[in-house]
C-alpha cells in the first residue's frame, strides 16, 4: 500500500467518504482525469465506486451544455455502494460543466473552478448572462478559484511545449490539486504518466509538470490549506484492483474459457458501451482468444454461432440495437441446441436512444423478444466487479444444458468502476462438458437429439470428430434429430425446450433473502441498482424501519424458492431502469401484487430515491 | 488432390429423402459434390457444409459430413466463425441467388475480402424457389412473376462482377449439368487458399425453367458457350472462329478472322489486377448470349485464419502463453491485511 504524503502544516479534516465529480468539455480530458484520481485512491486503500457519464458525440461544440463530459468518485474508508448521489466536490472546467452539474452538488458543497475558461464567449455558450463566479448565485457554496489554463502554461514555461498543447495537460494540474486537497499518494499517476506516455517524452514531462503544479499550488496556497484526509477501507482482507465492468466481464469470459477447457471466440461489432469488451480481448490473442470484428451484429452472432458448432466457447457481445439484430440467429442456437453467450450491455432506448447512457429496457426483449416458442435462460450482473463471476455462471449454463444465454449488463455497470479483491483462479469452478465421441444410437449411428436424462441437454459433437458426421438446423426435428413436421412432434419438442430452461431452476442457488425479522415489505431488485437498493435498504434500516432486499441474478428460470419467498411480505416494491419489466414478470409468474419503482433517465437510481421509496409505503 | 479411394458416392449420401422437385437442377449439383468429395478423399468427418434458407441450402441434409442448415442468408457469417475457430476443415457454404446476394449479400462480400478459408457455391436459379417463383436479385429486368406480374423493375447483379467487386480472390463460372465442368471448378476452388466464390448456373425447372437455355441446349450452347482457360486465348464458337479482345478496360467479341489471333485476349486468372476478369465478367449480364463460364480469377492473398493463428503465435512466442492471474492484477493491485473484526463505521 502507498502511503499518503505526509503533511503537517495545514488542517487535515478526517472524513470517512467523499465523492468527487471531475466536470468539464468532452475535450478537456475529464475521463482521464476521474480515473487517475481513482486509480490513486485505489492504491491508497479506500473503497470506491465510480460513474462516468460522456456525450454521445465525440466532440460536441466546444464549451456547450451538451459537450459536458464528467466522472464522478466516491471514495470511503468503509464499504459503499454507490457513486454518491450528491458529489460534495464538484471540479468545473468551464461554465458549461458548471451549469450542468451544480444542480446536483451537495448543499455548501465545494466548487474548484478554473477561471481562465469563464470568459464572454464561455459564459454565452452556457447560457449564463453575468458570470456566476461573480454575481454571487454561488454564495452558498465554497468556491475556489483557480486559473488552471495560466497556471498550466506557466509550469510548462521551458518545457518545449506551448500555447494550445500546453492546454491540453490542465487536466492533470486538476488531478495534481484534488490529490493535493485528498491527500492521495503522487506516485501511482506519476508512474501512469510515466508509462503511458513513454514513447511521447514531450507530452510525458509536460504532464507531470502540470500534476506537480496543481499539487504544489495546493501546498504553497493559504486557500488549500484545509485538507480532507479518507482513511484506507477496511474491505475483507486479500489484494484489490479497480475495475469497471466491462474489463471484468472480459476477463471472466476469459476465465469461462478456461474453467471450460475451451478456447474463446469472441465476435462483436462496435457499439457504445459494449465495444470495450472487443477491446479489451482483441489485446489477449497471447492467451489463444479470437476475436472477429464482425460487418454486422448478425454476423457477430452467427460467427459465434459457428464457433461454438467447432467446439470453442462462442460469445458475443452488443448493445440493445445489436440484440434486436442478433435475435434470429439466437432462435437458431436455441432450435439446433448450441451453447451462445449473448452478452447485452444495455443502454437508453429505444432506437439509438441514449447511447452512453444507461437503462435496464431490454429485460423483456431478452425473456421475449424472438419469434415463436423460444425460452432461454438469462443471467444479470450486479456490480462491475460481479461481471466476472456472472459471465462464468453464464457460460456454464450454455454448455452444461447447450442453450443460447443471455447475460445482461448496463452502461453503468460497463463503464463504471470499483474495487475487485482477486479472485483465486486455481479456485475456478471446473465447468467443462466433455464432446460426445462415441456413437449413442443403434447400428453405431449418432443421434444428435438424444437426451441426457438429467439435463435433458443434447451431445456437443464437433466437426472432426470421426463417426459422428450429423445435420443440425433450423427446421423442427423429431427425437432423432431427422426433420419433422408431425403435428405432436412439435408440440413435444416445444415443450422439451421448454422444459429443459425450466429444469435449471434445479441448478441454482435459490435466493437469499437479506431480511430484518418481521419485515413486511421486501424490495426485489436486478442488474446495476444492487448499489443503490442496498444503499437505500441500509438507510432505511438506520432510520429503525424493517425491509428485506433480495437481489436476482438468475432472471429465467428464477431460483426455485422465488414464489414462496415472495409470498411471505405484504409489499414488494420492484425499482427497475425501466418502465416496470421484472415486475411484469413476476405478476405473471407468483400473482404476486408487486409496486413498479420505475425511472427512465439514463441514470443509476440514488440511495435517496430508494429511501425515500421504501419510506413511502413501509 | 489426394486419389485414395477409400469412398464412394454412397458415403456421401445421407438416409434423408431428397426433396427437391423432380428434374431440379439441384439433383445434378449434389450428385457432382458427392463424386468429388469421394475422390477428393478428405477425411469425411473434416468437412463441414453450411447453408441459409432456400431449396439450395436443403443441400447439407443430403451430405454425409457434418452440416449445418442455418437461417436465411446467413451461412457465410456463419461458416466464418466455424473456419476461423478450427482452420483445419474444410468449410463449405451452399447458397441460392436470394440467399446469398438479397438477405445475405452483407455476409457474402465480407467473407469475400477477409478471404476466409470457405467455399461458396451459390446455385443462381435467377429465382426464389422455395418461396415459389418471386423475382431474385439475378433475374433479368422485365421478368414476369407473381411478385412483378409487369415485369421486374429491379436492375440485376452479375454475381461474378459482385464477387469481383467485393476483393474475392477465387471467382468462377459453372453450370449444372455441365458435370465434369462442374467437378473441374470444384477443385480448383477446394485447392485455392482462401474463399471461393462458385456461380453454379441452376435449372429451376419449376419457376424459371430453361433460363440457361443460351448455354445448355443444343443448339444454342456452341455459339455462347465461352470456355475461359488460364494461359489460352478466349475463342469460342463451333469452329473457335469467335474470340474476345480487351481493349480498354472492355471486353468486346470479334471475329478472329477480322481481328486477328494475336489481338485476341490471352486469359489469365492470376494476373494481379482484377480488371481483365472484370471485363471479362461483362461480356453477358446473364446467360442469354455468349457467356464465360470457369474460372475467371485466382489469385493468392493472406487467408484470414491463418494470418490470426500467425498473430496468435507470434503474441504467445513474444509474451508467453497467457497467465490470467498476471493479467487481472496487471491494473495496479493493493494489499488489504487481515485486520481485527473491529465494526465498521456506520453506513449513509
Ligand atoms: C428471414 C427470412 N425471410 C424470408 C424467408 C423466406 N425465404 C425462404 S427461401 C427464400 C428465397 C430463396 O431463394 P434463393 O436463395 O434464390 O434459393 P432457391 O430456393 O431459389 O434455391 C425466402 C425469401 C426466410 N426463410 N427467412
Ligand atoms: S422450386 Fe425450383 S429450385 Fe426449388 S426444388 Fe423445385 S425445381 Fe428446384
Ligand atoms: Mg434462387
Amino acid at each position: 500500500m502507498s502511503e499518503a504524503p505526509t503533511i503537517d502544516n495545514q488542517e487535515a479534516e478526517q472524513v470517512h467518504a467523499v465523492a468527487i465529480r471531475f466536470a468539464g468539455d468532452s475535450g478537456d480530458g475529464m475521463q482521464l482525469a476521474g480515473a487517475r484520481f481513482t486509480d490513486a485512491s485505489a492504491i491508497f486503500g479506500n473503497d470506491l465506486s465510480t460513474l462516468a457519464n460522456f456525450p454521445a458525440e465525440i466532440r460536441a461544440p466546444a464549451g456547450t451544455l451538451p459537450g459536458v463530459s464528467s466522472f464522478q468518485v466516491h471514495i470511503a474508508d468503509r464499504d459503499i455502494l454507490t457513486p454518491g448521489d450528491q458529489p460534495d466536490v464538484l471540479v468545473a472546467m468551464n461554465p458549461a460543466a458548471l451549469k450542468a452539474n451544480i444542480a446536483d452538488l451537495a448543499p455548501a458543497g465545494i466548487i474548484i473552478v478554473n477561471t481562465d475558461a469563464f470568459d464572454e464567449r464561455n459564459l454565452t455558450r452556457a447560457g449564463y448572462a453575468t458570470s456566476p463566479i461573480e454575481d454571487g448565485s454561488l454564495d452558498a457554496y465554497r468556491v475556489l478559484k483557480v486559473p488552471m489554463e495560466d497556471l498550466t502554461k506557466r509550469a510548462l514555461e521551458g518545457s518545449g511545449v506551448k500555447g494550445r498543447d500546453a492546454l491540453r495537460s490542465k487536466n492533470f494540474f486538476a488531478v495534481g490539486l484534488m490529490t493535493w486537497m485528498f491527500q492521495r499518494p503522487l506516485e501511482p499517476t506519476l508512474e501512469w504518466i510515466a508509462s503511458k506516455f513513454a514513447k511521447e517524452p514531450d507530452i510525458k514531462a509536460a504532464n507531470e509538470l502540470a500534476f506537480r503544479a496543481g499539487f504544489n499550488l495546493g501546498e504553497t496556497t493559504e486557500m488549500f490549506r484545509h485538507t480532507y484526509r479518507v482513511e484506507p477501507a477496511r474491505l475483507p482482507a486479500g489484494t484489490y484492483t479497480n475495475v469497471t465492468g466491462n474489463q471484468a466481464l472480459a476477463w471472466g469470459i476469459m476465465a469461462a474459457g478456461q474453467a471450460a477447457r475451451l478456447p474463446v471466440f469472441y465476435a462483436s461489432y462496435p457499439i457504445t458501451p459494449a465495444s470495450d469488451i472487443l477491446h479489451e480481448l482483441a489485446r489477449h490473442r497471447n492467451f489463444g482468444v479470437r476475436t472477429f470484428q464482425a460487418e454486422d451484429e448478425i454476423a457477430a452472432a452467427g460467427a459465434a454461432l459457428g464457433a461454438s458448432f467447432a467446439g470453442h466457447l462462442g460469445v458475443t457481445g452488443t448493445s440493445g440495437p445489436g440484440l434486436a439484430l442478433k435475435s434470429e440467429t439466437i432462435s437458431l442456437a436455441l432450435m439446433t441446441e448450441l451453447p451462445l453467450l449473448i452478452i447485452d450491455v444495455q443502454r437508453g432506448g429505444p432506437s439509438t436512444g441514449l447511447p452512453t447512457k444507461t437503462e435496464q429496457a431490454d429485460l423483456l426483449m431478452a425473456m421475449y423478444g424472438r419469434h415463436g416458442e423460444s425460452p432461454l435462460p438469462i443471467v444479470a450482473i450486479s456490480t462491475p466487479a460481479d461481471a466476472f463471476e456472472a459471465v462464468i455462471e453464464a457460460a456454464r449454463i450454455a454448455i452444461k444444458y447447450m442453450t443460447p444465454v443471455i447475460l445482461l449488463s448496463d452502461g453503468y455497470i460497463g463503464t463504471s468502476t470499483e474495487p475487485w479483491r482477486l479472485p483465486d483462479l486455481a479456485a475456478l469452478p471446473d465447468i467443462s462438458v466433455p464432446f460426445a465421441i462415441a456413437p449413442n444410437g443403434p447400428e453405431a449411428t449418432f443421434l444428435p437429439y438424444l437426451r441426457d436424462a438429467k439435463t435433458q441437454a443434447r451431445p456437443w459433437a464437433v466437426p472432426g470428430t470421426p463417426g459422428l458426421e450429423h445435420r443440425l438446423g433450423g427446421l423442427e426435428k423429431d427425437g432423432t434429430g431427422n426433420v419433422s413436421y408431425a403435428p405432436d412432434n412439435h408440440e413435444r419438442m416445444t415443450l422439451l425446450r421448454e422444459g429443459k430452461v425450466k429444469g435449471i431452476a434445479a441448478d441454482i442457488p435459490d435466493v437469499l433473502v437479506d431480511a430484518d425479522e418481521g419485515a413486511e415489505v421486501l424490495v426485489l431488485g436486478w442488474g446495476s441498482s444492487y448499489g443503490a437498493i442496498l444503499a437505500g435498504v441500509r438507510r432505511v434500516r438506520a432510520a429503525g424501519k424493517k425491509v428485506a432486499r433480495i437481489h436476482l441474478r438468475h432472471l429465467n428460470p428464477f431460483p426455485a424458492n422465488l414464489g414462496a419467498v415472495l409470498a411471505g411480505y405484504r409489499r414488494i416494491l420492484v425499482p427497475e431502469l425501466n418502465r416496470g419489466q421484472l415486475v411484469r414478470m413476476v405478476r405473471s409468474e407468483f400473482l404476486v401484487d408487486a409496486i413498479s419503482y420505475p425511472k427512465v433517465q439514463g441514470q443509476p437510481f440514488k440511495a435517496a430515491e430508494i429511501e425515500a421509496k421504501l419510506l413511502e409505503i413501509i | 488432390m489426394t486419389t485414395e479411394a477409400r469412398y464412394t458416392r454412397a458415403d456421401f449420401q445421407t438416409d434423408q429423402e431428397v426433396r427437391w422437385c423432380p428434374g431440379c437442377g439441384d439433383y445434378t449439383i449434389l450428385a457432382s459434390v458427392q463424386n468429388f468429395m469421394a475422390d477428393l478423399g478428405v477425411d469425411r468427418e473434416k468437412i463441414v457444409f453450411v447453408s441459409g434458407i432456400g431449396c439450395a441450402a436443403r443441400f447439407p441434409y443430403y451430405m454425409n459430413t457434418y452440416g449445418l442448415h442455418a437461417i436465411h442468408g446467413r451461412a457465410p457469417a456463419i461458416a466464418s466463425g466455424l473456419a476461423v475457430a478450427r482452420p483445419e476443415l474444410s468449410v463449405w457454404v451452399v447458397s441460392g441467388d436470394g440467399d446469398s446476394m438479397s438477405i445475405g449479400g452483407n455476409h457474402l462480400i465480407h467473407a469475400l475480402r477477409r478471404n476466409i478459408n470457405l467455399k461458396i457455391l451459390v446455385f443462381n436459379n435467377q429465382i426464389y424457389g422455395l418461396t415459389k417463383g418471386q423475382y431474385s436479385p439475378t433475374s433479368e429486368m422485365g421478368k414476369r412473376t407473381k411478385s412483378s406480374p409487369a415485369g421486374s423493375i429491379d436492375f440485376p447483379f452479375n454475381p461474378v462482377s459482385l464477387a469481383l467487386g467485393a476483393e474475392a480472390t477465387f471467382v468462377a463460372r459453372t453450370i449444372d449439368m455441365d458435370r465434369t465442368h462442374t467437378t473441374e471448378i470444384l477443385k480448383q476452388a477446394y485447392q485455392h487458399r482462401g474463399s471461393a466464390f462458385v456461380e453454379i448456373y441452376q435449372n429451376c425447372n419449376v419457376f424459371n425453367d430453361k433460363a440457361f437455355a443460351a448455354l445448355t441446349g443444343k443448339d444454342e450452347r456452341d455459339q455462347n458457350r465461352i470456355n475461359l482457360v488460364h494461359g489460352e486465348k478466349v475463342l469460342f464458337g463451333p469452329d473457335r472462329e469467335r474470340g474476345v479482345i480487351i481493349d480498354g478496360g472492355t471486353a468486346r467479341i470479334v471475329d478472329v478472322a477480322d481481328a486477328g489471333i494475336d489481338a485476341i485476349h490471352t486469359h489469365d486468372a492470376t494476373a494481379p489486377s482484377a480488371g481483365p476478369a472484370y471485363a471479362l465478367s461483362r461480356l453477358s449480364h446473364g446467360p442469354f448470349g455468349p457467356t464465360p463460364v470457369g474460372v475467371f480469377r485466382a489469385v493468392d492473398r493472406p487467408v484470414y485464419e491463418e494470418t490470426l493463428q500467425q498473430q496468435i503465435h507470434d503474441a504467445q512466442a513474444k509474451r508467453g502463453p497467457g497467465d490470467l492471474a498476471e493479467l487481472i492484477a496487471s491494473a495496479g493491485t493493493w494489499t488489504v491485511p487481515d485486520h481485527d473484526e473491529r465494526e465498521l463505521p456506520a453506513h449513509s
